[in-house]
């Protein structure tokens, strides 16, 4: 076997053949989130040949991950290493063919719109509904298809978008889920992130080898645990007056008075805070001053400060997430106390 | 009166004959689920007035944030 003999199995799949592989090979995926699904999607991507994949992620790999997030060691956890840094780490060791942009950031508004550029695909791998509204928007702005999907427990759906064809995600939900409610306190076993991902990735190279006639065309969920799978045709959903995606759109998650400088963190005890321009923090710097503060350790990417039953985390840019409450107005004191 | 759920057999009791009573009884947000009837997408605004008939065959999808 050499090199050559690479993506043999691939190309001797009928539907994808050569000439696909070459379109693979020709494409650009965004993949917003290096969790539990933006790893195994990630992952796949590469193995597949992919010819760039980008890969977001705003927090670091801690050793609850391990058990499901594929692309990270234990080294990364005890390092406290970016999720978006240590993943490119893994998928260059994987495919080194792949170019692998990591971006450690969290994707707001500015960021979005800097991040499709040149992109043939999303696949949202996020944990929470501002995210995936915010991807929504743009997808159906930039026309870029995204491919939806969620899991927790032994749970999980997905759904294709794609403008201009099908129903997006504002069509169906007319409500916005409010961030505590999707928090994933269930828990998750690891085989319901791969079911997922397998309908994702799946449907991803449908879409960048012209297969679109085989899309799947429906919103699928699955709970592995309770034996049920169940599949919903829902192009007759979409709506002539939605903003995302009708006839006068209007990108309300575009529109920057929505934007959040503040988030709790799904299921992690945890608030981030953004500075309202872009900054970059010198952690050298940072770390003579909050040496006398508490506990402090630092690693290239990011600074950890023990205080009290608080953990606050700087990252280069700017971010803190602040871990050990859930409340903003507590974490927003925490954060001024320190960084003034 | 029994119905399909997903695909499962369910038995529904006298009352609780609604899509709406099925989306609560699987403690399910009635503003985060899609539901199906006989493949029919029921529109959320129709939840509390559709009556269940016997061997109904409905699919109910629910929304999660989790990933
Ligand atoms: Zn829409």
């Amino acid at each position: 076997m050499t090199v050559i003999d690479r993506y043999s199995r691939q190309e001797l799949f009928q539907p994808i053949g050569k000439l696909g592989q070459q379109n693979i090979r020709n494409s650009h995926a965004l993949v917003i989130g290096a969790g539990a699904l933006g790893t195994a999607i990630a992952e796949s991507l590469t193995r597949a040949g992919i010819g760039k994949l980008t890969i977001v992620d705003r927090d670091y790999v801690e050793w609850s991950n391990l058990q499901r997030q594929q692309l990270y060691s234990e080294a990364d956890a005890r390092d406290r290493i970016p999720k978006a840094v240590a993943a490119k780490k893994r998928l260059y060791d994987i495919n080194s063919d792949v170019e692998v942009v990591s971006q450690v950031m969290d994707v707001s508004i500015e960021e979005i719109e800097q991040l499709i550029i040149d992109v043939d695909i999303i696949l949202d791998a996020t944990d929470n509904f501002d995210t995936r509204l915010l991807i929504n928007d743009i997808s159906q702005k930039a026309n870029i298809p995204w491919i939806y999907g969620a899991c927790v427990g032994s749970y999980g759906l997905s759904l294709t978008i794609i403008p201009g064809e099908t129903p997006c995600l504002q069509c169906l939900l007319d409500t916005i889920p409010l961030g505590g409610m999707t928090c994933d306190t269930a828990g998750i076993i690891s085989p319901a992130v791969q079911i997922v991902v397998a309908h994702q990735v799946t449907e991803a190279i449908k879409l960048l080898t012209g297969n679109q006639s085989s899309l799947r065309g429906s919103l699928l969920s699955f709970d592995l645990w309770l034996n049920q799978s169940s599949s919903i045709a829902v192009d007759k959903m979409k709506k002539e007056d939605c903003p995302s995606c009708g006839n006068i759109p209007s990108y309300p998650f575009l529109d920057k008075a929505h934007s959040t400088k503040t988030a709790v963190l799904c299921g992690r005890n945890t608030v981030q805070i953004r500075p309202g321009k872009n900054t970059t923090l010198n952690l050298e710097k940072l770390a003579l001053g909050l040496k006398p503060l508490g506990q402090v350790s630092k690693n290239d990417y990011l600074l950890s400060l023990t205080t009290g039953e608080h953990r606050l985390v700087f990252f280069t840019d700017g971010r803190v997430l602040v871990h050990g409450t859930k409340d903003i107005t507590e974490a927003k004191k925490l954060y001024h106390q320190f960084v003034g | 009166m029994s119905v399909f759920v997903n695909g499962k057999e369910i038995v529904i009791s006298t009352g609780k004959n609604t899509i709406l009573s099925l989306i609560e009884s699987y403690e399910l947000n009635p503003k985060l689920v899609i539901v199906e009837r006989n493949k029919e997408i029921i529109e959320k605004d129709n939840y509390k007035s559709t009556i269940l008939k016997q061997g109904d065959h409905i699919e109910i999808v629910h929304f999660v944030g989790g990933g």
